[in-house]
């Protein structure tokens, strides 16, 4: 009896190991297939060789280099503003709209619950032309009317960053209301607190963590994009990514590759901070 | 005894669409009375909790706090408090913050507050807890948590939802003998929805006992158990021998009932009934005698035990009499013998008979 138990554990277990080695083999190429190339990236914002093509020996020069060129360090800071207002706008918005959503029944609610998706379905560039197209029409109805003439700047990319980012708000949002238990709700009433109050100290601190996320969210979405910012953005302004591209047209430096490696990094950090967020909360 | 009225609902008519939750009920519930609504579930009793504590308003009719209009007062506004099933603790929240939570609305002062959570967390006994998360407690803990929450408040009413039915048996009796206890010290009013007739029993100074919206029958617990006034009560209330038939003699005191089968049986009627009416019969097992030979002065019935269910402090049997009419007989096992021959056994013949009085003739 026992040793038959033992044999058929030690068959199984074998048959265990060969799965697992191919399973953890599996694992390994994913991820190197994932990072090989930002890994190379990393490594070459460091090499002395200035196409930045082969490892000539380590220096931090690009980096030092990088915080010297104000027009690179102005389009960084454009970003970092537009990505601060962009959150801020799409996180209120998308956390009431979220809230509305998952609260209440009115008429068209179904409808604009798959409007509410569309922008994450659709396709960026569509959305980008839709934007840029959307712009110079209503500027040139305003001219007509008031003969102001308005231009594309920091705002019209602040404006269109809000209209994509709220969807993946709600949707980050909507997911931490599902589990809220309306009860505490009515508890909160119940004990006196009225319909503000109970939003402040109630709902609002148990959706927080989905709150931050959906924030963290259109911060890193806003930060990385180019297709939606480069149509928007009009001629004044310049942005991290559009001046990137517009750099990378002539050459590929290793002060490319260090601006780069510095976005990877925040965004990276981001992500880390929202996981950690949701973790805690579900501790 | 003049008593006044701490909630009266008048006509109160609850519709969710097409269904009719609360059906024109009229309650008048005592300042200071333990009151339990009873009933299965989907009766109506926790939407009549609701529309008091002033999550629900009514469809139509009225309800008085105090003698106060409320029915369009929303919750935040009225001067009542509600125990959950769920108990609705603030998860972000300590235990202390959570019993807080009310005083802070009311504007009460810091000190103040912190001397009556104190005193409202020893009062449950969880005194040495106030620091600890919702989470870390267990269930009971919990319960008692939510019990401190409302009560703190003072409340003229406290409305408790079902709130000893998450927890186990034996936990949920000693709540029991716990919550009639705080009842009495602090001199609040309780209105307690369950579905549990002995913990209404138990509790209860009152009970109304509700099925599909109505109101069936209000009255104190031994009311509600010695004479219900339905069918439907006799039979949520504890167990029942029904038996249906014929009013053949209306007017006497004890009424006479044609079962079928040339067997007449008397009982007791609250009305009087037009002979020739449908009518039941219920009666109590524990209320039923079998013995061995006729009894004197009462009238008896010849019966054949079917079943013996030996329980420890009672025998349950079941008889049936001439005509296939089932009864169930409970004895209490006063004598201690381990002579099987001092039980009845399945097949014996013997008489059962009852006090008329404890037999009801029901029309419902």
């Amino acid at each position: 009896m026992i040793d038959f138990s033992v044999s058929n554990r030690t068959v199984g277990g074998e048959r265990h190991t060969v799965g697992r080695r191919v399973l953890g083999a599996h694992a390994w190429l994913t991820y190197i297939f994932l990072y090989a190339p930002i890994v190379v990236l990393v490594l070459f914002s460091f090499t002395k060789d200035s196409f930045g093509v082969r490892w000539t020996g380590f220096t931090f020069d690009w980096y030092v280099r990088l915080f010297n060129d104000t027009r690179m360090m102005r389009a960084a800071g454009n970003t970092l503003w537009v990505a601060l207002v962009t959150t801020i706008v799409a996180t209120v918005m998308g956390t009431l709209m979220a809230i509305a959503m998952e609260r209440y029944r009115f008429r068209g609610r179904g409808g604009l619950d798959a409007l509410l998706y569309l922008p994450i379905v659709i396709p960026e560039i569509v959305m980008a032309l839709a934007l840029l197209a959307f712009f110079s029409f209503s500027f040139g109805i305003i001219e007509s009317i008031t003969g102001v003439t308005l231009r594309m700047n920091i705002w019209t990319v602040i404006m269109s960053h809000v209209a994509f980012c709220i969807s993946f708000v709600v949707v980050v949002v909507r997911a931490s209301l599902k589990g809220f238990d309306m009860r505490l709700e009515e508890a909160a009433a119940d004990l006196g607190a009225d319909p503000r109050t109970i939003f402040w100290r109630v709902t609002l601190p148990l959706i927080m963590p989905g709150v931050i996320g959906g924030a963290l969210l259109a911060f890193t979405l806003s930060l990385d994009d180019f297709i939606i910012s480069f149509f928007t953005v009009g001629p004044g302004t310049n942005l991290l990514p559009v001046e990137v591209y517009g750099r990378v047209k002539r050459a590929v430096t290793p002060a490319i590759n260090a601006i780069s490696t510095l976005m990877l990094v925040l965004s990276m950090l981001l992500i880390f901070l929202s996981q950690f967020v949701q973790r805690r909360a579900n501790r | 005894m003049i008593t006044t009225s701490a909630v009266v609902l008048q006509q109160v008519t609850k519709r969710f669409q097409q269904v009719i939750a609360v059906d024109t009920l009229d309650l008048d519930i005592r300042d200071g009375e333990f009151f339990s609504l009873l009933g299965p579930s989907g009766c109506g009793k926790t939407t009549t909790l609701r529309m008091i504590a002033g999550f629900e308003f009514p469809t139509t009719g009225s309800i008085y706090l105090g003698g106060e209009h409320v029915e369009r007062i929303p919750a935040h506004q009225r001067n009542v408090n509600t125990v959950f099933q769920s108990y609705a603790l603030f998860p972000h929240m300590t235990v202390a913050e959570n019993v807080a939570f009310g005083l802070e609305m009311k504007k009460v002062s810091k000190t103040d507050i912190k001397n009556r959570v104190g005193e409202a967390l020893r009062m449950v006994q969880l005194g040495d807890y106030g620091h600890r998360r919702p989470k870390q407690l267990s269930g009971g803990q919990q319960q008692r948590v939510a019990l401190a929450r409302a009560l703190v408040n003072r409340p003229k009413v406290l409305l408790l939802d079902e709130p000893l039915g998450a927890l186990d048996l034996k936990l949920r009796k000693e709540m029991q003998i716990e919550l009639k206890r705080l009842q009495q010290e602090v001199g609040i009013t309780f209105i307690y929805v369950t579905h549990d007739q002995e913990e209404a029993l138990t509790m209860s100074d009152r009970i109304a006992v509700m099925s599909s919206g109505k109101l069936l029958q209000v009255g104190s617990p031994t009311e509600i158990y010695e004479r219900p006034n339905c069918r439907f009560v006799a039979d949520f209330i504890g167990e029942a021998n029904f038996v249906t038939g014929t009013m053949i003699d209306g007017a006497s005191t004890h009424c006479a009932v044609d079962v079928g089968n040339g067997i007449i049986l008397k009982g007791l009627h609250q009305e009087p009934i037009a002979n020739g009416t449908a009518v039941t019969i219920a009666v109590r097992p524990e209320k039923l005698r079998l013995s061995v030979s006729p009894p004197d002065g009462s009238s008896y019935y010849p019966a054949t035990v079917e079943q013996v269910v030996y329980i420890g402090s009672d025998t349950r049997l079941t008889v049936t009499l001439v005509g296939g009419i089932t009864l169930d007989v409970w004895e209490q096992n006063s004598r201690s013998t381990l002579d099987r021959d001092a039980y009845w056994q399945r097949g014996e013949q013997g008489y059962v008979s009852w006090n008329p009085d404890n037999a009801l003739v029901l029309v419902k």
